[in-house]
């Protein structure tokens, strides 16, 4: 099966990012196929490659990279929520006349048409959030 | 992509102790261009979204209400509430915004978006869609 998963909260303060992570590992362990991981609200927080969680810890945003890399997964974060958030790539930092840019590797940044394009190309969108 | 799901937009949340609603409405208007056979739902506190009259100038924060009115020019204009939600808030239809549309197909006849329905009903729309976003 084809799926997607929208994630609406960020890391460590809730659960979402966590149960996304390990449903999507074991689905692709599984053969399924990832379409895309869309990352919004707060989820974008996700995304940030200056998060230094400690190390006795799980790094939320390390894993995802990697994950991202073994499956050549699509990790979007949402253009608007990046912004208001403070989530940038070189690009967008530039744009915003911003002196710096946090984007994690395995992540872009994108608009919201593609989590409807998620919805539409997918045989099921997956939610994780409240 | 010319494949036409049912995209079901749920909102659940009052509109402005998160940001959720508001960044729901971002999906709408976004999805709106895909040509989709979109609905949208409003329950528990997300029926406070589309109430009439509110003002945010005190809380500095953008009121967000005025844009559900153009939702209709956007072709979206399948609005469901639940009856059991604003009986619980001593809300009736007329505490809402008088959301509408024009039929192009009726001689662009003004038509009302909004359509109050029980949590029975609720859940028949919830399970004929294909895509279920829920904010």
């Amino acid at each position: 099966m084809k799926f997607s998963v929208m994630i609406s909260e960020g890391p460590y303060t809730h659960q979402a990012s966590d149960t996304a992570y390990h449903f999507t590992k074991a689905a692709l362990e599984d053969g399924h196929e990832c379409f895309r991981i869309f990352f919004y609200h707060d989820g974008v927080n996700n995304g940030t490659r200056l998060a230094s969680p400690p190390q006795d810890d799980r790094n939320i945003v390390n894993r995802w990279s990697e994950l991202a890399k073994e499956y050549k997964l699509d990790l979007v974060l949402c253009i608007a929520a990046a912004q208001r958030r403070g989530i940038a790539d070189a690009d967008e930092a530039k744009r915003n006349g911003k002196n710096a840019d946090n984007i994690a590797p395995g992540f872009r940044i994108s608009g919201l048409g593609q989590l409807i394009e998620a919805g539409i190309q997918s045989d099921r969108l997956v939610t994780f959030g409240d | 992509m010319p494949e036409t799901k049912k995209f079901l937009y749920v909102n659940r949340k009052a509109p402005y102790g998160t940001i959720y609603a508001q960044e729901a409405l971002e999906v709408v208007l976004i999805g709106a261009a895909f040509e989709q056979d979109v609905s949208l739902a409003f329950l528990d506190d997300g029926v406070y979204q589309i109430t009439k009259g509110q003002n945010t100038k005190e809380v500095s924060m953008k009121n967000f209400s005025l844009t559900y009115k153009a939702l209709g020019d956007y072709d979206v204009n399948k609005i469901y509430v639940e009856q059991e939600s604003l009986d619980a808030r001593g809300l009736t239809l007329d505490d809402l915004l008088p959301l509408a549309w024009e039929d192009e197909d009726d001689d662009w006849a003004k038509k009302d978006s909004i359509k109050v329905v029980s949590a029975a009903e609720m859940a028949k729309i919830m399970e004929q869609s294909d895509i279920v976003f829920s904010f």
